[in-house]
């Protein structure tokens, strides 16, 4: 189990749901994503892509404009 | 076939995908959704900029539809791709930028790149003949079918009695009888069909979902073409065309002027990248200068900046200007441009 991070900072929806879809594909089942996102929307989008898609969002935290949503890697 | 089919469906987030996803779920066919992402997308981008809108909920609709409907979504970016769907279309432009027959056979090939890599039997989408005025009739139906190399494996379920049958249908994936006749362009029969799902929220975007369609947005589009001399773009071009008032006080530049908070905020992440400036003597935008310009450009593009500060009545507005690739701001001391001084035809 590794921890892998993802800078989505300035990039609108979908485009972090994108690149952490895109990520999630060369991680390992258990592997914890940490995506930064500047856009709100990624608040409500990640979480939902992750429900439908078998991940799950552990936590989500909020730094001054950084939004920081970690992921556990669920199955292919 | 004794496994189950595969299918995968085009998902926009409207209604209309929404409902063709159930009916193929109803004949026992395995469903997952893919959409695409142009940098076109109207999807949450002016909801995300806007401060005033922060307050108001925000989702991405085909994600939304996707777990209503207990489906997988795939996002595709497919933001390089379609520039050569959008700078050449074959079959030409709808009444704004909207290259909306290209679109969707680009959209279709792609499918079914994806349906081979990934082993699923059909494509499906949620059209109906007559819906759209350009993609959606029934003469541009088999064009788009023909063009994407999948007309015997993209199946409309909606309307699919309407239109000659396809390999699902032929093979017994999918049962014909149990698919529908949709036409034209009213909404009844996709409501009627909502409710017998029991679907009592869904999104209807007006005048669709994408920025090529808007007016305005296709004028500022065409504008960015005519003044490059060809029809190259970035993903920060097009995003820059959704954000603050455009205004070309001569063909060579063009001031981006932020509307509030949220577009301010968004615009700042590209100062590095323009020549920048903003008032220091009252509260007022930020504003980016799109262009080479000369010193009398600046005190153009100043005065036409303090026109949108709370000094515009006034006969002095101090604008402190940063040029790009030079770090020492300077400060310009300007009378604010009239609301008369700045001729219509400036506003893109």
């Amino acid at each position: 189990m590794a921890t892998h991070t993802l800078d989505a900072r300035r990039l609108l929806c979908p485009m972090p749901v994108i690149r952490a879809q895109n990520r999630i594909k060369t991680l390992a089942k258990g592997d914890i994503l940490e995506v930064t996102c500047t856009d709100p929307g990624a608040k409500n989008d990640l979480p939902t892509w992750c429900r439908i898609n078998g991940h799950e969002v552990i936590e989500i935290e909020t730094k001054d404009d950084d939004i920081i949503i970690k992921i556990a890697v669920g199955e292919a | 076939m004794n496994k189950q089919p595969k299918a995968v469906a085009l998902i926009s987030g409207g209604l209309d995908s929404m409902l063709a996803v159930k009916v193929l779920q109803a004949q026992g066919v395995h469903v997952e959704g893919i959409n695409f992402y142009t940098g076109f997308c109207v999807e949450g981008h002016t909801h995300a900029i806007r401060k005033s809108s922060q307050k108001k909920e925000k989702r991405n609709n085909a994600l939304w539809v996707a777990e209503q409907l207990g489906i997988k979504l795939h996002i595709i970016d497919v933001i390089e791709e379609y520039k050569e769907v959008l700078t050449n279309p074959k079959h030409g432009y709808g009444a704004n930028l909207n290259p909306c027959l290209d679109c969707k056979s680009f959209m279709v090939k792609k499918a079914r790149e994806w349906m081979d890599e990934n082993g699923f039997d059909f494509i499906f989408t949620g059209e109906v003949i007559g819906q759209r005025p350009m993609s959606q009739r029934k003469e541009t139906m088999p064009i788009v079918a023909k063009q994407c190399g999948s007309d015997e494996r993209l199946l409309r379920p909606l309307c699919a009695k309407l239109l000659p049958e396809t390999l699902p249908e032929r093979e017994g994936w999918v049962d014909r009888e149990k698919l529908l006749a949709f036409n034209g362009r009213s909404r009844k029969p996709q409501i009627a069909l909502a409710a017998q799902f029991g679907f009592d929220e869904y999104a209807q975007p007006a005048g669709g979902c994408c920025f090529l369609t808007d007016e305005a947005y296709s004028v500022k589009l065409g504008d960015l073409w005519r003044q490059r001399g060809s029809k190259n773009y970035d993903l920060d071009d097009i995003m820059l065309l959704k954000v603050g008032r455009h205004i070309r006080p001569r063909d060579h530049f063009k001031v981006i002027i932020g509307r509030e908070e949220g577009e301010n905020n968004f615009m700042n992440g590209y100062r590095k990248q323009f020549t920048h400036m903003h008032a220091t003597s009252h509260n007022g935008p930020l504003a980016l200068i799109d262009g080479n310009v000369s010193s009398e450009d600046l005190e153009l593009a100043a005065q036409i900046v303090a026109r949108f500060t709370q000094g515009r009545d006034t006969d002095s507005v101090q604008i402190e200007v940063n040029e790009k690739d030079n770090e020492t701001p300077f400060t310009l001391d300007v009378v604010p441009l009239r609301n008369d001084d700045i001729p219509k035809e400036w506003y893109l």
